[in-house]
């Protein structure tokens, strides 16, 4: 998917020789959405030649459809641009372009590790803002060198002064040297690129050492197969080598190496420092870890690089077709997209209410929508998606202890001695106007308080919370009582017993198995009384009421009734009205095929995931 | 031509003085053209029509529009005899009640038209400027009474649910429509249709159309007042003394045989043995111009069409359809568990070969039709 720009067909030159790592800069941008952080990339390609006017597509480094559209980087993409810098040297410049969500932190973290500095960009109409400052944090942690650079400078209402001071004291960055530019006009882009060559390091590697690599991305392109992109910490990568991925324990052999300039550029060797890609017959993307250490089968090095993490699905739920009849369609796309994104998992399901279709894990809800929404876009079919679940630790009476991953898989509760759910803790930086509604946000989550601190305006609260609470709509929930202020991210802590129950939802008498799910005790009763006034908005009015409930057990403990249809008729009907009559039952013949029937009842598609949300 | 024996007539006449702006059928308020083509127009298709579908007997005649009174009367005669049809046959003409319209009645009347269906909408003022009607609640009146003397057989329109308009006031004012009332009324719930002036309207947030729940109120009374007056539910939106059932439009519902002309008119048409739907070019101007080959679209209907059909106008009838017609047309029965899940919910009826709706059932028919299909 990364590989729209540079096509296939343009190649350059070889490059035969090793670069001295002290000619290198690897440089990542952390920016909030919208200051600009695309708009710089294109112009230091255009300005360093990378491009040419006709090739230069706007914003070159998002390139997905998807990403695009949710002004988001979900791959970490790169591109090499050459710069003679004023001390009349010829400099490399990498750039890596990281995703920027919470549920992709791990690929965020890896891909700032690969590099040595990073450019702060800050709106200089607009200032620090929420976004920016957990991005650059991640930078922070991971040793970057940063130059804070202020775009928009030729905005009227850029207030350079008031946004310096703003970095210094909420970030704490000396930032008298901040570049100050025009991303959009080109002002100023010529003193970025010298603030990459002089403030920010070289790489340091040994370039006689045993080959250490980090596998910092990889995606699969229909031509080459699974292209990696490695950065070289320590001696050299060349074609035809053979390598291996020392935590995946599996070996290949190198068919192409070289960079992206940002066209695909074929290369000889790669040596310390440097960025670039590696092809050798890999099929999926699923055997190519990002972390992993790459080394040099022959001659390995002694020890992986630290801070490898496997990665993990969070949140299930099902995707099963709204036609019955795609379901091989969509075995066929879930299939395709695995191929190039490893991070997600997928078994076969069976619902009774639903037919067939998968259960699907995945990084977290962002993850799991972009994956949906693919399936719908790319292959065109329509889904319905089950309600998120976490992977439960049901500790059965016999002793043994399952993962539970679907709330429908439950089995009889005499069978269950206790249930276990995922923790996680969280860190959230808020200005303190808000703090007050997300303190509510994680108490009402179930959250323990874990610290509260202030810096300056900004609070940090640390909360541990049940990741039950936060799988479905609290990224949404936060950022909708901050105004997107708030930066937010988590990591699993392990696991605990608490009283938790299945909670099913009965429609017209019917359990629909779909719409199951598991709840804190304490929670059920509000919650199912929220699902069933939501389904009663969702569900249109049938010919006949229809009851719905929720239940724990055979005990119900919510119901609402959608009233049945009153008046539903065509007021005039002649000669001229038939065939209008007849293509209006046609097409609502075909929009039923959006409708799931369960008993009598048909509902929509969409009431699966919102029947869930809570609107606090 | 017709498998039933019998087959309707309908001349499409599709200009007004006004365009109101409930309405969404095909009108103008432009004549464009003098009355001598337009007859010879019309003269043409009767011609084209009878040589294309065989000689045809037409059962009855109706001038729909637009506003049909609007055209002369000797063309109404003209295009009457040129279609010969049976002795006997209703002929119906639409009309607006304005004193300008009433002047013509007797000469319309005399052309051979016995059947008025005249758009009275409302009898009260405020709902008339509302509809944008361009007659008053008095006017409607006199030019009602005149009426009844005038033709043989008289109908005339409602529009209820209008916003605002409470059950006392529509039981109030279909007491007075139900007194001046010759055997026949037409009861139409305020829709508010694509492309219309109300539409935009409602779009901007001006008013609101009446609910559910409140039409759904409106029905009943209307249906229960009608019933106690005599005029029977026979169709949806139709209440008739017996005998006052409006023929043409039975053919309708009856899923029976028509030809249409005139600009924008849609026919259903037997051409050896296959059914067709036919559709007239709906721009006057270019009507005028065609032949008459070039301004009806033909196409077959396949048996599951004209089951569908069948099905969607024949259950407004109170009457209901035959089943072993359906199925002869869809090649396979209406759904037998369905059928009793609605029988169970007390919304169809179903006596040997007659599917019928219940009165509940009624009022839900576009969702009970959508189920069976």
């Amino acid at each position: 998917m990364a590989i729209v720009v540079w096509s296939q067909a343009v190649y350059t030159h070889a490059s035969m020789s090793i670069i001295d790592p002290s000619r290198i800069r690897n440089f990542s941008i952390v920016a909030h959405i919208d200051h600009g952080k695309s708009t710089l990339a294109d112009r230091l390609i255009q300005v360093t030649g990378g491009l040419t006017d006709r090739e230069m597509q706007e914003q070159v480094l998002d390139n997905m459809e998807l990403e695009r559209e949710r002004g988001i980087t979900i791959k970490a993409q790169t591109v090499r641009l050459k710069y003679k810098a004023q001390d009349g040297i010829e400099y490399t410049l990498n750039l890596i372009d990281t995703p920027g969500h919470v549920d992709f932190a791990y690929e965020v973290n890896r891909s700032l590790a690969a590099c040595e500095g990073s450019l702060l960009v800050v709106d200089a109409s607009q200032g620090v803002e929420a976004q920016t400052l957990a991005n650059v944090y991640q930078a922070i942690e991971v040793d970057h060198e940063i130059v804070p650079v202020l775009n928009k400078i030729d905005l009227p209402a850029a207030d350079v002064e008031r946004v310096k001071e703003q970095i210094e004291d909420v970030i704490g960055l000396d930032a008298s040297d901040a570049v100050e530019i025009s991303a959009k006009t080109g002002i100023g882009i010529d003193k970025v690129l010298e603030a990459i060559v002089t403030r920010l390091p070289a790489p340091e590697g040994e370039l006689k050492a045993p080959l250490k690599a980090m596998l910092v991305d990889s995606w699969y392109d229909s031509y080459l197969g699974v292209v990696v992109l490695v950065r070289i910490i320590d001696g050299q990568l060349k074609k035809g080598m053979k390598i291996r991925m020392m935590r995946a324990g599996v070996a290949y052999t190198v068919d192409q190496i070289g960079t992206f300039n940002p066209k695909r550029t074929n290369a000889e060797v790669l040596g310390p420092g440097e960025i670039g890609f590696l092809t050798a017959s890999i099929k999926e993307v699923a055997d190519t870890r990002v972390g992993d250490t790459i080394t040099e089968e022959r001659r390995p090095a002694d020890e992986p690089l630290p801070g490898f993490r496997p990665a993990q699905p969070v949140v299930f739920c099902g995707l099963f077709p709204v036609d019955s009849s795609e379901f091989e369609d969509l075995r066929d796309a879930i299939g395709k997209l695995r191929l190039n994104d490893a991070s997600f998992e997928y078994e076969m399901e069976t619902s009774a209410a639903l037919g067939f279709g998968f259960r699907c894990g995945f990084l977290g809800l962002l993850h799991l929508e972009i994956i949906r929404e693919r399936i719908e876009r790319e292959f065109n079919i329509d889904l319905i998606t089950t309600a998120p679940s976490v992977v439960y630790h049901m500790h059965l009476t016999d002793g043994t202890m399952k993962e539970l991953h679907n709330p429908a898989d439950m089995p009889d509760p005499v069978k269950i001695d206790h249930l276990e759910e995922p923790w996680i803790k969280a860190t959230i930086l808020v200005p303190d106007e808000f703090l007050g509604g997300v303190l509510k946000l994680c108490e009402d989550r179930r959250g323990i308080q874990q610290d509260l601190t202030y810096a300056g305006s900004r609070a940090m609260v640390v909360y541990e919370l049940p990741l039950n609470e936060v799988v479905f709509d609290f990224y949404d929930r936060l950022k909708s009582i901050t105004k997107g202020y708030a930066s937010f991210d988590y990591q699993i802590i392990g696991y605990r017993t608490d009283n938790l129950v299945k909670m099913q939802i009965l429609v017209n008498e019917e359990p629909v198995d779909a719409l199951s799910i598991i709840v804190h005790r304490d929670k059920a009763e509000a919650r199912g009384r929220v699902m069933c006034e939501k389904l009663k908005e969702l569900i249109p009015r049938h010919l006949f009421k229809i009851p719905v409930q929720a239940a724990i057990g055979g005990r119900v403990i919510a119901r609402e009734t959608i009233a049945a249809m009153r008046k539903d008729v065509t007021a005039k009907c002649y000669g001229g009205d038939i065939t209008r009559k007849r293509k209006l039952l046609e097409k609502q013949k075909a929009g039923k095929k959006k409708m799931r029937q369960f008993g009598r009842v048909e509902i929509p598609q969409e009431a699966f995931i919102k029947a869930l949300k809570m609107d606090e | 031509m017709s498998d039933t024996g019998k087959t309707g007539l309908y001349i499409h006449w599709p200009f007004c003085t006004r365009i109101c702006p409930y309405c969404d059928f095909n009108v103008y308020k432009d004549r464009g053209a003098d009355e001598a083509a337009w007859e010879e127009a019309l003269r043409a298709d009767l011609e084209w029509w009878a040589q294309k579908a065989g000689a045809t007997l037409y059962t009855s005649v109706y001038f729909g529009g637009g506003t049909p009174s609007l055209m002369a009367p000797s063309l109404a005669r003209a295009v009457i005899e040129a279609a010969a049809p049976v002795a006997g046959a209703e002929i119906t003409l639409e009309a607006n009640p304005t004193d300008a319209e009433r002047e013509r009645f007797t000469d319309f009347a005399a052309a051979g038209v016995n059947r008025l269906s005249l758009g009275v909408q409302s009898l009260r003022d405020e709902a008339l400027a509302f509809l944008g009607r361009n007659h008053s609640a008095t006017e409607t009146i006199k030019v009602l009474e005149f009426a009844r003397g005038a033709f043989e057989r008289l109908t005339f329109d409602l529009i209820y649910a209008r916003p605002g308009q409470s059950l006392d006031v529509w039981r109030a004012e279909l007491a007075e429509a139900l007194a001046l009332a010759k055997g026949h009324l037409s009861l139409y719930q305020l829709t508010i249709e694509p492309g219309t002036a109300f539409e935009k309207a409602v779009a901007r947030g001006d008013w609101a159309p009446a609910d559910e729940e409140m039409t759904a109120a409106h029905y009943d009374l209307a249906q229960a007042m009608c019933a106690d007056a005599g005029l029977a539910p026979y169709e949806v939106s139709n209440n008739a003394a017996p005998g006052h059932e409006a023929q043409h439009n039975l053919l309708y519902w009856r899923y029976q045989d028509y030809v249409g002309i005139g600009p924008g008119a849609h026919g259903r048409v037997r051409i050896d043995g296959q059914l067709y739907e036919t559709v007239a070019l709906d721009k006057p101007g270019e009507y005028l111009a065609a032949t008459p080959e070039q301004r009806f679209a033909l196409s077959p209907l396949t048996g599951v069409e004209q089951a569908v059909e069948m099905l969607s106008m024949g259950l407004r009838l109170s009457e209901g359809i035959s089943l072993a017609r359906y199925e002869a047309l869809a090649g396979a029965p209406l759904n037998d568990r369905t059928l009793t899940e609605m029988a169970g919910d007390g919304l169809v009826h179903v006596e040997g070969d007659r599917l019928s709706l219940t009165a509940d059932g009624r009022r839900v028919l576009n969702a009970i039709v959508a189920s069976l299909v």
